[in-house]
């Protein structure tokens, strides 16, 4: 009763879930405004791409993926031997028992007429698989809490769903070894089975299985007397051996059960069998029902992912195709840590602790964005922060287990944020080579907008001075600003300056314009004038700053040892500072 | 020999061709490049987040340091940069030791005894112009090129101590032994315009202009360098230049790994000649 409701109960949720989880691969976008396809197109092109690649060449190509990248993983093969055996143990022990021992009324015994569980080979494969989930599960805990890996974060969701599995491996082993010391079924299959009555053949039965098949027996205990035996073994012959082998061959619950022994006549009496039973189908059921809402969804979303991945491209697929394709990467990820591992820039997190910046935790906010939950500007500068802060170097592609193109991935939701309007200062540092070179992707306005953002988000903060014919008045000198550039070993140089302009006459940007001064708003001599004068924020605003090559011409020019290009990156550094300390539109400090 | 290499993070995309070319020409010669896993020497992040640049760099160092290796970097900006962090962190006691303790959690750190090298360095000083000479088997003749140094190969001087400034000859004496014939022009010592690259196109295209012009004018065929950010500038972002008609008359890039590896006698598909976004594949008729 409580077996059939929970198992439909969970059935349904699972089944409500994978609708839900499979809708948002169509619903789900990164876009804020135009929505390029409605769900109905996606979903459609989904399954007109379904079908042309089956009716073509490509189908061998699905195969060649489905074998080599999702039955033998070869992808985590090349990352990590040990990350290999751990996720082939789990994969396949998994798999194993689920379709063995769990769907045994459905397959199992269909498949094999004179199926039993309590037979060999079933009996053996069955610890067998199960062996290798403990093994797959204790490398998974070994690397989770017992190795160092730098940056490696385990979330909530990983601990339940590791929870979760040793719950019912667990269950599943001590139930199958309450049952083999049990009395009780003992007694009860010889109620149902035995042809015989008489005491002296019972007795001898209940020796034989007692000897050889670990019962705990309330009457007899051992030794006993050999004809006795002997006469057990007929019996048992006769009318046990067709359903059962003995249960050494079910090496890890018989290990447990030998442990149990000498409490197993309370534990039986107390009906231990039907409590592990009852954990052991109900975790399974909550298993199943969390599964479309937990990491666990990989086991579906990962295969496709990777089948997917084998004849899709973009710029050549149907570009609804290609969203719909992130959404479900989105899910195909199970959180492994490979890409962070691997991470040109993972390490820049123990300097700018923005989780966004390490590739598997950036996954988490990517869901967050694609579900269109509204973010305040907070919330969405960290993101995009963290969506910048990325070298392109491909490594996080090319070892991604799941064979998510995560390069791509980064690319098109950085482009999607950058469009909410938030300047974004980090468009301003070399980060934005990759950008440049992959600009004819872009939308022209959209490419200079992004472009122009943080250079105006500049201006309306740092705007002491802003009139050109004001005369500055001692109240505007900034002291303190003074006083943190003169305590800076390079940075102080900047007091040395007499102002000769070799720095500007050098300068290669200034010698790009016909009126720099308009061009830049100020060169680089005037930056460093506008450091002794005390007003930093003439400065942080002049294009000139931000249009800095770093080439170290004007440094190297200096009759005077100024340091300039050294002072511009501090210059540089102290206005990232202070723009991330006020709120980009009012001015306000946080 | 056994050197740990600094990957640009340029190069695993848009220039693979500088992997495979280093790889076979520093196999010839005897030099190992272990693969360290390094991250970004941090270059990028110098302006926004200086701290978060040096650590960068430093774990780099201390990597190759736990490794007992120096790390040879072929980007300019690598170099300079590591260069850098490394100048600092050995002057800096107070930085060092805040850097030290974010390395501890990964088992790293830095005590300052490794030697930064650019790949022309360890041509010229570590396996010395005799070695080199020794290799070269076949030589151009008639082949003009204009030597890009790049910026930080350079500068600041009192970082690099490369060569002077002004008279970089470890690189003109390292091309001149190609074969090649060096020409004299203005602009060699310039930024290839590439830091600007995606954040004012217009400024980044006017200055690589500038310098194709200057070469174009001094009679070079080629330009030859060294570093992986004026690669891509010189070679991919002129293509670009080129097919917006923005230029007419390009001048091809060809890297010095690759003039080097063709004079040594290196298979052009491993050199991947035919990889570079503007052909390069005339400078085979070249060879003598």
């Amino acid at each position: 009763m409580v077996f059939d409701i929970s198992l439909y109960l969970s059935l349904m949720i699972f089944a409500l879930g994978l609708i839900f989880k499979i809708s948002t691969w169509f619903r789900y976008n990164f876009e804020s405004t135009t929505i390029p396809f409605t769900a109905r197109e996606r979903f459609f092109a989904a399954m007109g791409g379904i079908v042309a690649t089956l009716f073509s060449g490509k189908v061998l190509t699905l195969l060649k993926s489905l074998l080599l990248d999702v039955f033998c993983q070869r992808r985590i093969m090349r990352e990590s031997r040990l990350r290999w055996v751990m996720h082939m143990c789990l994969f396949w022990g998994f798999t194993l028992l689920l379709l063995m021992h769990a769907l045994e009324g459905i397959l199992t015994s269909n498949l094999f007429a004179d199926y039993a569980a309590t037979l060999n080979p079933f009996l053996f494969l069955r610890n067998f698989f199960g062996l290798l989930v403990f093994v797959g599960v204790g490398i998974a805990f070994y690397r989770r809490f017992i190795q160092k890996i730098p940056r490696f974060s385990t979330n909530a969701m990983d601990r339940y769903a590791l929870i979760l599995l040793a719950v019912i491996m667990i269950s599943g082993v001590f139930l199958e070894a309450a049952k083999i010391v049990s009395f009780e079924r003992y007694s009860q299959m010889v109620t149902d089975y035995a042809d015989f009555d008489e005491e002296q053949d019972l007795k001898a039965l209940e020796a034989l299985w007692v000897r050889d098949f670990g019962v705990v027996s309330l009457n007899i205990a051992a030794p006993f007397d050999k004809k006795l035996l002997t006469r057990g073994r007929e019996l048992h012959e006769m009318n046990c051996a067709a359903c059962h082998t003995r249960p050494q061959w079910a090496f890890i619950s018989y290990g447990a059960a030998t442990a149990l022994r000498p409490v197993a006549l309370p534990l039986d009496r107390s009906g231990l069998v039907t409590i592990l039973w009852t954990i052991h189908f109900l975790t399974c059921f909550v298993g199943l029902a969390y599964l479309p809402f937990s990491r666990m969804f990989h086991m579906m979303a990962s295969p496709l992912n990777l089948l997917a991945n084998s004849v899709m491209e973009k710029g050549k697929s149907h570009p609804a195709n290609i969203i719909t394709l992130q959404m479900m990467a989105l899910d195909a990820c199970t959180h492994c840590g490979s890409c962070t591992a691997r991470c040109s820039l993972a390490v820049v997190f123990e300097e700018i602790p923005n989780p966004n910046i390490l590739p598997s935790e950036k996954i988490a906010s990517l869901k967050v964005l694609a579900s269109g939950k509204p973010l305040n500007e907070q919330q969405m500068t960290v993101i995009q922060e963290g969506l910048y802060l990325c070298t392109n170097c491909y490594r996080c592609t090319t070892v991604c287990p799941a064979g998510i193109d995560l390069q791509t991935l980064w690319f098109d939701v950085r482009e999607a944020v950058l469009k909410r309007g938030y300047p974004e200062l980090l468009v301003l540092t070399p980060f934005s080579m990759y950008r440049g070179l992959l600009s004819p992707t872009v939308a022209k306005a959209e490419y200079h907008q992004a472009q122009e953002q943080p250079i105006a988000g500049i201006e309306a903060v740092c705007s002491t001075l802003s009139e050109p014919d004001d005369p500055i008045k001692f109240a505007q000198m900034d002291r303190d600003f003074k006083k943190q550039m003169l305590s800076s070993a390079k940075g102080s140089t900047f007091s040395y300056c007499f102002t000769c302009i070799t720095c500007t006459s050098a300068c290669p940007v200034v010698r790009s314009y016909e009126n720099p001064s308009e061009a830049l708003g100020m060169t680089p001599h005037q930056i460093i004038r506008a450091i002794a004068l005390g007003v930093p924020d003439l400065a942080f605003r002049s294009r000139m700053l931000w249009y800095c090559l770093g080439c170290y011409q004007c440094q190297d020019a200096c009759p005077q040892a100024v340091l300039v290009t050294d002072v511009m990156t501090e210059l540089r550094n102290l206005a990232v500072a202070r723009m991330k300390n006020q709120n980009r539109w009012t001015g306000e400090r946080s | 020999m056994k050197l740990a290499l600094q990957r640009c993070c340029t190069t695993p995309i848009f220039l693979k061709q500088y992997e495979t070319s280093t790889n076979a020409v520093l196999g010839r010669l005897g030099v190992q490049l272990t693969d360290k896993a390094l991250n970004c020497c941090g270059y990028p992040l110098k302006n926004y987040n200086y701290k978060a640049h040096v650590l960068a760099s430093a774990r780099n160092l201390s990597i190759a340091e736990k490794g007992k290796v120096n790390i040879m970097t072929f980007c300019n900006c690598c170099y300079g940069t590591l260069k850098e962090v490394d100048q600092r962190l050995r002057s800096d006691q107070t930085l060092c030791a805040e850097i030290n303790r974010k390395l501890e959690k990964e088992a790293l750190k830095y005590e300052g005894n490794v030697e930064v090298q650019h790949i022309m360095e360890v041509f010229y000083h570590e396996l010395g112009p005799e070695r080199i000479r020794e290799n070269i088997i076949k030589k151009f003749k008639g082949l003009k090129v204009a030597i890009h140094y790049g910026c930080h190969i350079l500068r600041p001087r009192e970082l690099v101590q490369f060569a002077d400034p002004g008279t970089p000859s470890v690189f003109d004496e390292l091309v001149a032994m190609t074969g090649a014939d060096l020409v004299t022009w203005q602009l060699q010592s310039e930024c290839c315009g590439s830091p600007m690259w995606g954040i004012d196109d217009d400024l980044s295209a006017a200055l690589t202009m500038k310098k194709i012009e200057n070469a174009k004018a001094s009679g070079a065929d080629y330009f030859c360098l060294a570093c992986s950010y004026c690669q891509v500038q010189l070679d991919r972002v002129q293509k670009r230049l080129l097919d917006e008609g923005r230029i007419t008359d390009p001048m091809p890039s060809i890297l010095f790994t690759q003039l080097l590896g063709l004079s040594m006698g290196i298979d052009p598909a491993v050199l991947g000649i035919g990889e570079n976004q503007i052909d390069i594949s005339p400078i085979l008729e070249c060879i003598d």
